[in-house]
């Protein structure tokens, strides 16, 4: 089956990955259509399905989940090293993969 | 008769059925606004109570009133039908739970009371009484130190709750009552992906299609939505209303940093989320896309229609915070005590929970859930993750069974006799019931 993930409004610009995929995908959901990953995302995580500059809001559910800290490209993974929190500053320092702190190391010695 | 004809409309699942003008304005335009006006007026026979509000159930609650009576409690009400059981554990009394068990012994649901005291506590089955029934329910109390224990009160209980079962039988009023009626509350629990992507949408779409037609929606869990603030605020229907929202919002943040708890974890992280604006807008989902009309708290209900949201929060006191919603029944509760006739629950890993007074409509956005659980599950949203059928389509459908169950039919843990309930000390400032609002 081909691997999918969801959107849940029409003007979300990430949707959600049903399936931990690579190449092409099935958008379900708000707007179906087809995507090309630009690299490979597992389930759970985000894909953008537009190209998003710098600094522009990155929309899920409908509502702003915080900005754009680099550029994106559609088919791009989403996540902590190119989306940031409008109010949570310490989520753009947390380790890409596991999510845990990368600024508190000095703490656990 | 007219309710008929727009069941049939509602359940034949159609695509694109109108939210209302300005509900969603990305959403799907409504060419066929019958469809949800035939909805707004179905109609059926509720059951009328004397301050007006009607009811979808007419239940017989036995209410003790320290754990010492809850084992008699509930042998009274073992094996009678349509006879509920609540009860507050503590010897020392609580403000809140006795607001709390007065609101729900006023329910629209309610029909009448017994109360059942052991004899030595704080709380009073006498004032319980007579409160209800100075809202026009018959009411009875007994102390069971006074009834010669436990096998004489099991039996004189049992004869009180099938007399007064009887006299509302014949007695309570029936009304038509329209989606306009219904005060419709939500909660999730047991949560997972499915949540936030199916199952909570799906009750905001339906929420939409409540407040479309004049009903209360209402939707709780502050503590979770942190990092919602402005968006929250966007959302409220006036100055006032966005003052509530503030409030209730500024207390939830200054709980979490009091108690430590905050609702995000590298865990979800890892697992695909990244902010903490993305991890609430999932619990937040389940209020739909209308404005908030403002804040109630617990044992206050809706001030008019549309959507509200409770604040179960606890307030600071001298005991400190306490604890929030400890579980989530204890959640339930406190959306029931507002007047809400019936609760939707979201669960995306399969609680099995229900609750008394109010049934509750099981609904999980995870599809190999609703086909594990087949008895406890009774809507699977999950459909709407294949992309059939739509959310709106989804909203419509839950508002068929919500239809269905209010006109009588059972919901999934109501025909299992899941009746679970918790009611425990907690301070809030919460004016007196009857005021209605806050000064």
């Amino acid at each position: 089956m081909q691997p999918r993930c969801f959107q849940i409004q029409p003007q979300d610009n990430v949707a959600t990955l049903l399936d931990g995929a690579s190449g092409t995908v099935r958008v379900l959901g708000a707007q179906p259509q087809e995507i090309q990953l630009l690299e490979k995302i597992a389930p759970g995580h985000k894909v953008a399905l537009r190209d998003i500059a710098a600094g522009d809001a990155v929309i899920k559910f409908g509502a702003r989940i915080g900005h754009a800290s680099q550029p994106i490209k559609r088919g791009a993974w989403v996540h902590l090293h190119n989306l940031a929190s409008d109010l949570d500053e310490r989520s753009g320092t947390l380790d890409l993969h596991s999510g845990a702190p990368t600024d508190s190391a000095s703490a656990y010695v | 008769m007219s309710s008929k004809t727009s069941k049939l409309h509602l359940e034949s699942g159609r695509a694109d059925l109108p939210v209302g003008r300005d509900a969603r304005p990305h959403g799907p335009t409504g060419e066929d606004e019958s469809l949800l006006t035939s909805a707004a007026t179905s109609s059926w026979p509720g059951y009328l109570r004397p301050d007006g509000r009607k009811g979808v159930r007419n239940v017989v609650l036995v209410i003790y009133t320290v754990e010492c009576a809850q084992h008699v409690a509930h042998a009274v009400a073992n094996g009678e039908p349509d006879v509920h059981v609540i009860g507050f554990p503590g010897c020392y009394d609580n403000a809140y739970a006795i607001r709390l068990m007065l609101a729900l012994a006023r329910h629209p649901n309610v029909g009448a009371v017994l109360a059942v005291g052991l004899g030595c506590e704080y709380t009073q089955p006498e004032k319980i009484a007579g409160t209800v029934r100075a809202s026009g329910r018959p009411a009875e109390w007994f102390f069971i130190q006074q009834s010669g224990g436990t096998r004489a009160s099991v039996a004189k209980g049992k004869e009180i709750v099938s007399r007064l079962r009887e006299q509302i039988r014949r007695e309570t009023p029936r009304a038509p009552m329209t989606l306009a009626d219904l005060v419709v509350g939500c909660e999730c629990g047991g949560s997972d992906a499915t949540s936030g992507l199916a199952g909570n949408p799906a009750v905001g779409a339906f929420f939409d299609l409540l407040v479309e037609a004049g009903g209360r929606a209402i939707f709780e869990e502050t503590v979770e939505m942190i990092g919602l603030r402005r968006h929250m605020l966007a959302r409220a229907a006036s100055p006032e209303a966005a003052r509530q929202v503030g409030d209730a919002y500024d207390k939830a943040a200054r709980y979490c940093q009091s108690v430590r708890q905050y609702s995000v974890s590298p865990g979800n992280f890892a697992g695909g989320l990244t902010t903490i604006e993305e991890k609430s807008l999932g619990a937040f989902a389940k209020s739909g896309s209308r404005p908030i009309q403002g804040v109630i708290r617990v044992a206050e209900a809706p001030r008019g229609p549309g959507l509200w949201m409770l604040d179960s929060v606890p307030d600071e006191h001298y005991m400190q915070f306490g604890y929030t919603n400890p579980n989530d029944t204890e959640g339930i509760m406190d959306l029931i005590s507002t007047g809400a006739q019936i609760i939707l629950f979201v669960t995306g890993r399969g609680s099995v929970i229900g609750s008394p007074i109010a049934p509750l409509i099981k609904i999980t956005g995870n599809s190999a859930t609703y086909r594990a659980m087949p008895d406890d599950m009774d809507f699977d949203a999950g459909r709407v993750l294949s992309g059939e059928p739509t959310l709106a389509q989804a909203g419509h459908e839950l508002a068929a069974l919500v239809l269905r169950v209010a006109q009588g039919e059972p919901s999934k843990p109501e025909s299992l006799d899941h009746r679970e309930y918790f009611i425990m000390y907690k301070h809030q400032n919460t004016p007196a019931l009857d005021a209605g609002c806050r000064a």
